[in-house]
């Protein structure tokens, strides 16, 4: 019964461990990001390296108090603090001043608050509260869209401000619902449209429609057992496809190869609905369906980017995907990132000694892109101790989310697994070139108090609540 | 524990894969992807280079004659550009809208990160102007240059000029970027390397704002910059000065060598253009104008001009006669009025007769030396003509015709002495004889040499048997030693002992009795050797030659002087040559009348109806052959 009530006798201090190391290693690089323009010492509360200092101090006290509380005020409180959250999010919208673009902070004396950051975690905790409800059930349709709209609602609201990064990462959620049970065909569909989506936009359409009919026919084949049906098929197509090539090159007409595969499909296609609607075939006929979607998605795609995305959009998805180059424009950020990180080599340039990040080549060098200060100047070994820092943390994360008897403390922590793995994956990927610019801070890592605080909060709700793992929260 | 727990290992294998991805990823960029070290280094660096002053050029006697001013260059970076104020800029540096586009748009073409040029040597003022607000003009810089500046407008081809690099260079030399100048001619050329000093440089750290930061990596990759050697040349500027005066109304040449040096006094080609001309925005400007001149001022025809000797050159027959024992200084000649074989007329002027070597020399008589050359090609010691023209041939090879004699300059052409072979095929083997080279002996025919290997010869005569190669420079300063092939003799095949007739006459050419052919040339108090020549001119009138040195003893000046059309060597090319002389060894003229004479103030007046000392008709058909 002791250890029950005893919180810091349960804590997990792996975590917390791992918390300070990127932590102190974070404000590390802060420091040397921000040391040419400083004139006092470390304590320079000018600079940011300053401010980061006295944010630090703040979280660890935030840090102890949160671990102090009783563990069920979250489970109490949970939809008051949303509701009070969207609330301000939606005072942010009237009240907030604007920054780089987005109204997204209040300015309260000489410190700045950004409430999207708070938002993460409390929306986590109204989650797990409408998910552990006893009358949730995840295949009813109407459970999933309540949770969907829980889900929402704050990034909605982000999106006004407007704040792309922030919204995106909302969708970390779908994972967590991954977890309870949400259906995996369906999350699978998701990614393979996902996959669709960037193919289209990489490869040639008339190769991916080319991919996409010959998938359907092999699925055809191995589900209607008959090799005779699919070759005919196939050589229907084929035969319809080089009628239709030869007329455009006998009468010169430039139809693209696309516009003719889509066209020489028709036929086929409506001879086969019918017949499957004849024969009550529903099996192949999803398969047609299957097929006929993810063409329509494609062509979709396509019209989308094309036509209703701004040029400038347009050009940088396409310089993030490398079909399109541009050091100077668009790419520059991402080039000059590369550069940092690059030019760190396998040891780096020594602490304090970078170039690059220090002289502002690479933009939002502390907070964004504090990443590159790591390549520049600890090199490979730097990046690749970063990257397992918090490989281990979000492991660890999912070790102790499993081990919960309660639900309530799982989903908060497999939202935190989600959150954090989503700002990982954007912020790295975005600086080493890999994703487009999204300007996500680096959790725990990154200059900033807000985001500081919210992950803190958000690693520590969860270590309170993991502390009384053994209690039944609901 | 709920139905879905498998579902943990997608999400551990999710991050640990991105995981994996990410530090390949990194290990592609960091550790096997080197360009990206160069990418930063180029971002991070600013290099200021910091241009030497120009060596200068002194002459013999340590007279300034090349100095250098200074100069501004407004130059951009393309990339730095921000929007600025046409107007002010326009207004500063005098130029239009359409010009500053113009200019940025050429700068853009070469290179957006490496600066060049926007406008070229603006004046003091208009940089001071524009200094003052650069900071308005992100990406314009102002680069303080140097131009050459000259003490007396004189010796322009021998000192050269300075231009821009071209590509050519560019790709050839890395010492050398966009927009430096570079020695084109001369001896600006010639002494590049010792004149252009070494370019400095300091590495600044330098931010995204091209704001330098600080001296990069504690200044380990800074270069002090060497200043230019100064040079001392062995021109005489008031020589040369004096002899481009003379030369003014002519196209010719004027080189006069020191003999026992091999060191040039005066190097004139007339016509000529003041050295400032080239220089600069000038440069640009004037260069097609004097590329075009009908008049070739840029051709230096004391270089590249060939020319036959002429008369000048019996001299050298003179010589080979007597080392080839087939005459001696008492060798006899009748002469009347020409030499005749059956139908084959070489004309000779009225003069005494018989004539020796010494009297022969100075009567310029062309008997004596077609005679002589018959002696040489019809010496028993040889089996055919072709091989005792040969064995000829080596003697003149020795005085440095036929090749470039290797001064600095690197436009200098060669001389043409045909060869047996040429005569061989021309008239077929044993089909030739002396007859048919005849005016071989007279300096005319094929028989080609330039204004410099003709000053050299003199030096030869001067030096009696050798001759150092002509130079223009004499010291480097800081080099204890200039070239040692400019002071070891070359010796020719003559012994030394053979050329005392032949001075002799030069002797007498000038200060001889009446019938020599240059007395005009004469100088009280100096014994001036000489002999004239007359050049037969196809396409005009003939040229007027003249050779000398002085004094006859331990000689100081060697001169070869070539007037274009001009008619005889006695008319204008002797009195040039004797001032010359006058003014070297006196530093002085008092013979004003005769620079009046020479200038063409005083109409020429012709001073006896007799035919000249040494013109020559040849009455054969041309192809010579023995009837």
């Amino acid at each position: 019964m002791d250890r029950r009530n005893n919180t810091f006798a349960n804590i997990d201090w792996l975590s917390i461990l791992l918390w300070l190391v990127i932590l102190s290693y974070g404000w590390m690089n802060i420091y040397s990001a921000n040391i040419m323009e400083a004139e006092g010492g470390i304590f320079d509360f000018s600079q940011r390296f300053g401010k980061q200092i006295i944010w630090i101090g703040a979280t660890i006290i935030l840090a102890v108090l949160l671990l102090m509380l009783d563990a069920k005020i979250y489970t109490y409180f949970a939809y008051i603090l949303y509701i009070i959250m969207v609330v301000v999010l939606m005072g942010v919208l009237v009240f907030g001043t604007e920054v780089n673009g987005a109204k997204s902070w209040f300015v309260i004396g000489g410190f700045q608050f950004q409430p999207s950051e708070f938002a993460k975690p409390i929306t986590a905790l109204a989650l797990a509260k409408l998910l552990t409800s006893h009358t949730f059930e995840m295949k009813r349709i109407t459970d999933l869209l309540k949770a969907l709209v829980v889900i929402f609602i704050p990034p909605a609201l982000i999106l006004l401000q407007p704040d792309m990064g922030s919204t995106l990462v909302y969708f970390a959620f779908i994972f967590v619902l991954f977890r309870e049970g949400f259906s995996a065909n369906i999350m699978l569909l998701l990614a393979a449209l996902i996959f669709l989506f960037f193919t289209t936009l990489v490869v040639d359409n008339a190769f991916v429609l080319l991919i996409l009919v010959s998938g359907g026919l092999l699925i055809y084949a191995i589900v209607a057992k008959s090799s005779k049906k699919t070759v005919l098929i196939g050589a229907w197509t084929a035969v319809t496809f080089g009628a239709l090539y030869g007329i455009n090159r006998l009468t010169n007409s430039e139809f693209p190869l696309f516009t003719l595969g889509l066209v020489s499909l028709i036929p086929i296609t409506l001879v086969l609905f019918i017949k499957g609607l004849q024969s009550r075939m529903y099996k192949h006929l999803k398969i047609l369906a299957g097929v006929v979607i993810a063409v329509l998605f494609m062509i979709s795609v396509d019209y989308a980017i094309n036509n209703i995305l701004k040029p400038h959009q347009q050009h940088r998805i396409y310089v993030t995907l490398g079909i399109e180059d541009d050091p100077q424009g668009v790419g520059y950020n991402v080039n000059q990132s590369k550069i940092a990180i690059g030019s760190g080599g396998f040891k780096g340039k020594g602490y304090l000694n970078g170039t690059q990040t220090k002289l502002h080549f690479v933009p939002e060098q502390s907070t964004d892109f504090i990443f590159c200060t790591v390549g520049e100047e600890w090199g490979f070994l730097g990046t690749t101790f970063v990257i397992l820092l918090y490989l281990g943390l979000l492991l660890r994360m999912i070790f102790l989310a499993e081990r919960q008897r309660s639900a309530f403390s799982r989903i908060f922590g497999y939202s935190f697994v989600s959150i954090i793995f989503i700002h990982f994956l954007v912020n790295i990927g975005m600086t080493i070139g890999i994703l487009p610019v999204i300007g996500i801070p680096l959790p725990f890592f990154s200059y900033g108090g807000s985001s500081l605080w919210a992950f803190s909060m958000f690693l520590f709700i969860f270590l309170r609540l993991d502390a009384s793992r053994l209690e039944i929260l609901n | 524990m709920n139905q879905f727990t498998d579902r943990k290992y997608v999400f551990a294998v999710i991050i640990v894969v991105v995981g994996l991805v990410y530090i390949a990823r990194l290990f592609h960029i960091q550790v096997l992807d080197k360009s990206y070290e160069q990418f930063a280094i180029s971002n991070a660096q600013s290099v200021r280079i910091i241009y030497p002053a120009r060596g200068l050029i002194f002459d013999r006697n340590g007279e300034m004659m090349v100095y250098n001013q200074a100069a501004y260059d407004i130059m951009i970076t393309p990339r730095q550009l921000e929007t600025f104020d046409t107007t002010e800029i326009c207004r500063i540096l005098d130029i239009t809208r359409e010009d500053v586009k113009e200019r940025i748009r050429s700068a853009k073409s070469y290179s957006y990160r490496v600066p060049s040029v926007f406008m070229k040597q603006v004046t003091y003022e208009n940089a001071a102007v524009l200094q003052e607000k650069l900071f308005q003009y992100p990406g314009f810089y102002v680069q303080t240059r140097t131009l050459r500046k000259y003490t007396r407008p004189v010796a322009s081809h021998a000192l050269g000029y300075v231009g821009e690099v071209d590509q050519r260079i560019l790709d050839k030399d890395s010492y050398y970027q966009m927009g430096d100048y570079i020695g084109v001619s001369g001896i600006e050329k010639a002494y590049e390397s010792y004149l252009r000093g070494q370019k400095g440089q300091n590495v600044f750290l330098k931010d995204v704002h091209n704001q330098t930061i600080e001296s990069y990596q504690g200044g380990r990759l800074d270069r002090s910059v060497e200043v230019g050697k100064n040079l001392v040349s062995t021109l005489d500027a008031e020589l040369q000065e004096y002899g481009e005066l003379l030369m003014k109304p002519y196209i010719g040449s004027v080189v006069a060598l020191e003999p026992a040096t091999g060191e040039v006094l005066a190097l004139v080609s007339a016509p000529t253009y003041p050295p400032d001309l080239l220089v600069g925005r000038s440069l640009g400007l004037r260069f097609g104008e004097l590329a075009s001149d009908t008049l070739n001022p840029l051709f230096n025809r004391a270089l590249m001009a060939q020319y036959p000797p002429g008369s000048t050159f019996k001299t050298i027959m003179g010589l080979i006669g007597l080392q080839e024992k087939v005459i001696t200084e008492s060798t006899e000649q009748y002469c009347y009025y020409g030499f005749y074989v059956g139908n084959i007329h070489t004309g000779c002027h009225l003069h005494e007769t018989p004539l020796n070597l010494i009297e022969a020399v100075q009567h310029s008589c062309n008997t004596y030396f077609i005679q002589t050359l018959k002696s040489i090609l019809q010496d028993a010691k040889f089996e055919s003509t072709a091989e005792a023209y040969s064995n000829w041939r080596e003697h003149l090879l020795s005085f440095g015709f036929t090749n470039p004699l290797g001064i600095e300059l690197t436009n200098e052409l060669d001389g043409n002495i045909p060869d047996a072979g040429y005569f061989n095929r021309i008239y077929g083997e044993n089909h030739w004889n002396y007859l048919t080279v005849r005016s071989l002996a007279i300096g005319q025919g094929e028989l080609l040499i330039t204004p410099l290997q003709m000053a050299n010869m003199t030096a030869i005569l001067a030096n009696r048997g050798y001759y150092i190669t002509p130079h223009l420079i004499r010291e480097i300063e800081g080099i204890d030693q200039i070239d040692p092939g400019l002071s070891t003799r070359n010796y020719t095949s003559i012994d030394s002992s053979n050329f005392g007739p032949i001075v002799d006459g030069m002797e007498l050419v000038v200060n001889g009795g009446p019938g020599s052919t240059a007395r005009n040339a004469k100088i009280n108090d100096i014994i001036v050797c000489g002999k004239t020549g007359t050049a037969e001119n196809p396409h005009g009138n003939d040229h007027s030659i003249f050779i000398a040195f002085a004094p006859k003893d331990n000689p100081k000046i060697a001169i070869a002087v070539y007037v274009e059309n001009q008619g005889f060597g006695t008319t204008y090319a002797a009195p040039i040559a004797s001032l010359m002389i006058e003014k070297y060894l006196n530093r002085e003229v008092k013979r004003t009348w005769y620079e009046d004479w020479v200038m063409g103030k005083i109409p020429p007046v012709v001073k006896s109806t007799k035919p000249s000392n040494d013109t020559i008709e040849t009455k054969v058909d041309s192809r010579g052959q023995i009837p």
